[in-house]
């Protein structure tokens, strides 16, 4: 199964690169852009077949290590 | 005194830090991240500056995970002293020895330069040699120094004395540097005994080299 895990910083938490490209579109021209937000994703292929069992470990490795929860949500997708 | 410098893939301030230890007297002893124990009968451990594993996923995430840092964690549970100098700084909030986290700098700049700091709070092994409201001169190196902690964090950080360094004027008033929540520039965990801080004095000993203010701060572990 492949485990889609998107990382972002938490609403409330200023991110200085979506506001930096924010501004950027905003110079380019491009109007009504009300916010951007810039996370990274992370693709994690895994040997089982068994979806619950997936995103239990992922959800595990997002906590561990993927995302430090102080600052940053993570959703996981499971395919 | 005897200081044990941690040394990760990436990590490059180590030489600094042994050398500005041993300047002051003390002997030094390098221990590799793979190391699953610490050198017997030290007084302190220093987590120094660099890249460790090239700031990869997020600044110190992956160093924290390493052998060593296993060791360190119980060193300061037992109440061993621990001072992590920018990346270290990030090692350490990243394994939870410190309370915040450290994200990319507002301006996404790397910052490079020689920064006033006002000491906020000096009742700690640390900052002892230092004064409440004096201003250290120190350099100032890093991406990711853009120290947040949520309001509920801060109140409890503010209370405990925990903050230990403001970036600021050379009044000691706060200034706006990389964004940090109050211009925060170090603090450390609730015991007293674990240390972080984004500037380096390790890198302010000679007036000659733009200041000699490090010294002061490296010296308050001797007490």
């Amino acid at each position: 199964m492949t485990a889609v895990v998107n990382v972002f910083l938490k609403e409330g938490v200023l991110d200085p690169q979506g506001k930096a490209s924010h501004h950027a579109l905003d110079s380019l021209g491009f109007e009504g852009v009300s916010d951007v937000r810039i996370g990274k994703q992370i693709i994690i292929k895994l040997d089982t077949e068994n979806k619950a069992e997936a995103e239990a470990e992922v959800k595990e490795m997002c906590e561990t290590l993927l995302a430090n929860t102080v600052i940053e949500d993570y959703t996981i997708e499971i395919n | 005194m005897k200081v044990a410098v941690l040394r990760f893939p990436g990590t490059n301030c180590e030489f600094d830090t042994q050398y500005a230890f041993e300047k002051l007297g003390h002997t030094t002893e390098l221990v590799w991240h793979e190391k699953e124990s610490l050198p017997a009968n030290i007084d302190l451990v220093v987590v120094p500056g660099g890249f460790s594993y090239g700031d990869y996923l997020r600044s110190g995430s992956i160093a924290r995970f390493s052998p060593v840092m296993k060791a360190v964690q119980t060193y300061a549970n037992e109440g061993g002293k621990v001072l992590g100098i920018c990346n270290g700084f990030q090692i350490l909030t990243e394994a939870g020895l410190l309370p915040g986290a450290l994200k990319r700098n507002n301006d996404l700049h790397f910052i490079s330069k020689h920064q006033n700091l006002c000491v906020i709070n000096n009742d700690n092994a640390f900052l002892n040699q230092c004064s409440k409201g004096e201003i250290l001169n120190i350099p100032i190196a890093h991406a990711d120094g853009n120290y947040y902690i949520d309001e509920e964090g801060f109140k409890d950080i503010e209370a405990n004395g925990q903050i230990l360094l403001r970036y600021s004027d050379e009044k000691g008033n706060p200034v706006v540097v990389n964004g940090s929540v109050t211009s925060i520039a170090g603090v450390c965990n609730k015991a007293k005994n674990v240390f972080g801080l984004m500037p380096h004095p390790e890198r302010a000993l000679e007036a000659l080299l733009g200041s000699a203010d490090g010294v002061r701060m490296l010296k308050g572990f001797e007490a």
